[in-house]
């Protein structure tokens, strides 16, 4: 017995010293600032560049808040993470930070008094930030206006609250490590990897998250949880693979928001208006490069159970045809097509019932700065509605999707 | 064996063949859409009514007609949070400034009739006390009257003050008390707040059940800017940009 209490004893103990070295291993000593504070505008400008392209302020603003002092809610299913103020306010931001700390939340997910950073921080994603882009985002950072707003407290179920359970979470969900490029492959397509793979954490969205919230390898789409939008796979052909497209196109979506093939809406609509169309052409190519490069996945592609019924035509006819066109045709640069419009079959259809209950516009770019809008039919369509003219559009017009379900509008109805 | 058809009847058959292609053509023929802002926002009329008329079900209320500064406040109100309305949110959030203003000039500058008031279900003594308060306000509870700032007429003041007529009597209510509970903001120094902090439940239900009877003014316009003071300091009174 006394063995069998040592032999348990020790095992925890070792349990404890693995995960405890999983979550130190890679870090480098923290060391004071090399030199004073740099006031470099070059690095300036570059810092405030990169921040765009990891999207930083999406998180990092509240709505209507000032830019960067944090004070965001993120909904997650174990309940809401609050961005951290990113302003240079000595008592509530960034103003004490080291380079060598901020480094180290970005690249190891540990934030200044070394406590474990929750991964709505897509810090395994970031960890592949290189220390130069790192520090002149934080020089960007400090050079912002100071902003009094103290953080705000996660508010986070047990046990998803305690830094032990983060610790465990990162030994088995984190790797950290700096880019590394691949030499056989050009330039371009090294850079679009470190944007999309690294400081643009496409990953946060475009993966599947398991049930301890950690995201799949690679660009297979997921449901954004709670939020209920999905991201859609972006090595599949069948949903927002980009491989036949041209790089023409693939930069205009992200540049203005709309493709000849797509447009952008919702999440996504916010990360060009944050993110993508402040990009660089070269970037914009390295990008489109590195997905039209990414290899092809088997299609995940339910099966093509919508049966178009009396009912969801008649809808269709009534509230969707006058601006989509009689066949789904649409107009073109103005309302999308549904025929043989793959966003339309994407499974789960989580999107199109969003849209359809929420309507939207397109996001007002240089290119295209007062887009048409689709109303929302929340207060017209009750569940049962919306499910029949769904499957209407899914299996009209040479499209192939799943059905959709009352159950389902039901349950996407109430994400917001 | 069936007979092979009589020449008369193959030709007839491909003319139908013809007419019925040229059908399936015009039938495919894409919508032609209108390059007008009217047809832009359709998504505000669908729940706004036609042309932002106000809708049916007696809460969404009329933009059309509404000072174009008042409109272009209340959109950036929705999409920064000042305001919360979830739908109105998620669709200004991917639209910018100048074209909110856009959008609020286009409804600022339609000028259509108000249907008849909606009759009061109040007893006289409710209605009298919202009328007092409308024109008189309370000076024991420095309460300015509604009148002060949303014009004599009570339709509105260019370019920012909204009229408090032609109004649904739940939307009045939903207001005033979303004011009192900080659930509605305007820019800062936020003066409706502080007029609908001190109101009562009881003053609210006065006021809506009276401004929501009274019949709209031929036109319904808002007055023209004045330089006179008003009562409080107004973040949102003034239309500028801040």
């Amino acid at each position: 017995m006394r063995r069998l209490v040592l032999g348990a004893a020790l095992a925890a103990a070792l349990a404890v010293a693995a995960i405890a070295w999983l979550n130190l291993r890679g870090e480098a000593p923290l060391v004071p600032d090399p030199t004073p504070r740099s006031v470099d505008a070059a690095q300036i400008e570059r810092g405030a560049y990169l921040a765009r392209a990891g999207h930083c302020a999406g998180c990092h603003t509240e709505r209507g808040g000032a830019a960067y002092a944090g004070g965001r809610g993120i909904t997650t299913p174990f309940g809401i993470v609050y961005a951290s103020n990113l302003t240079p306010d000595d008592a509530t931001g960034l103003g004490r930070w080291t380079a060598a700390e901020f480094r180290r939340a970005l690249q190891h997910g540990r934030s200044r008094d070394g406590r474990l950073l929750y991964p709505a921080f897509p810090y395994t994603s970031t960890t592949r930030v290189s220390d130069t882009d790192a520090d002149a985002i934080l020089a960007f950072l400090r050079s912002l206006p100071p902003v009094v707003q103290p953080n705000r407290a996660h508010a986070l179920r047990f046990p998803y609250d305690s830094q032990a359970a983060l610790a465990v979470w990162r030994a088995l969900y984190f790797r950290p490590g700096r880019f590394e490029p691949d030499a056989a492959q050009p330039a371009a397509w090294n850079r679009g990897a470190y944007l999309v793979e690294g400081l643009g954490h496409c990953g946060a969205c475009h993966a599947a998250r398991n049930a301890f919230g950690a995201s799949d390898e690679g660009l297979g789409g997921g449901l954004i949880p709670v939020q209920n939008w999905y991201a859609p796979a972006l090595d599949d052909a069948q949903e927002a693979g980009v491989a036949d497209w041209p790089a023409a196109d693939i930069v205009a979506l992200l540049k203005t928001g709309r493709a000849p093939r797509a447009s952008t809406l919702g999440p996504m609509a916010e990360v060009v208006l944050g993110s993508t169309r402040h990009l660089s052409e070269a970037d914009l190519q390295a990008v489109a490069l590195y997905l039209q490069r990414l290899p092809p996945s088997p299609s995940r592609r339910a099966a093509a159970t919508a049966k178009s019924t009396p009912r969801g035509a008649k809808l269709y006819e009534t509230h969707c045809a006058a601006c989509h066109g009689e066949r789904g045709e649409g107009a073109p640069g103005i309302y999308p097509a549904l025929a043989g419009q793959r966003a339309v079959t994407l499974d789960p259809a989580a999107n199109l019932v969003r849209v359809v209950l929420e309507g939207g516009f397109a996001p007002a770019t240089a290119e295209h700065p007062r887009p048409y809008g689709m109303p929302p039919f929340a207060t017209l369509l009750d569940d049962r509605d919306v499910a029949a003219v769904l499957d209407h559009v899914r299996a009209s017009w040479g499209n192939a999707g799943s059905a959709v379900s009352p159950l389902d509008v039901l349950r996407w109805r109430a994400s917001r | 064996m069936p007979r092979p058809l009589s020449v008369p009847l193959r030709r007839a058959c491909a003319r139908l063949a013809s007419l019925l292609f040229i059908a399936a053509t015009v039938q495919a023929a894409p919508p032609r859409v209108e390059d007008t802002i009217a047809q832009r926002v359709q998504a505000c009329t669908g729940c706004h009514g036609k042309e932002g008329r106000a809708a049916s079900d007696g809460y969404y209320p009329r933009i059309a007609g509404k000072p174009a500064g008042y409109l272009h406040h209340q959109l950036r109100n929705f999409r920064d949070g000042r305001r919360g309305y979830p739908l109105m949110a998620g669709l200004l959030d991917p639209l910018s400034d100048d074209y909110l203003r856009e959008i609020a000039e286009h409804f600022a500058s339609l000028e259509l009739p108000y249907p008849p008031p909606q009759p009061a279900t109040a007893p006289a003594a409710v209605l009298a006390r919202g009328e007092a308060l409308v024109k008189q306000g309370d000076a024991a509870r420095e309460l300015p009257a509604c009148a002060r700032c949303h014009g004599e007429a009570m339709t509105g003041v260019a370019p920012a003050i909204p009229g408090l007529l032609g109004l649904p009597r739940d939307y009045l209510n939903a207001q005033l008390a979303a004011w009192q509970r900080g659930a509605r903001r305007a820019q800062a120094p936020d003066c409706m707040a502080q007029v609908a902090r001190k109101l009562q439940d009881a003053d609210i239900v006065a006021v809506a059940q009276w401004l929501a009877a009274q019949p709209v003014p031929a036109g319904g316009k808002p007055a023209p800017r004045t330089d006179a003071p008003l009562p409080l300091d107004c973040g949102g009174a003034s239309g500028e940009r801040p």
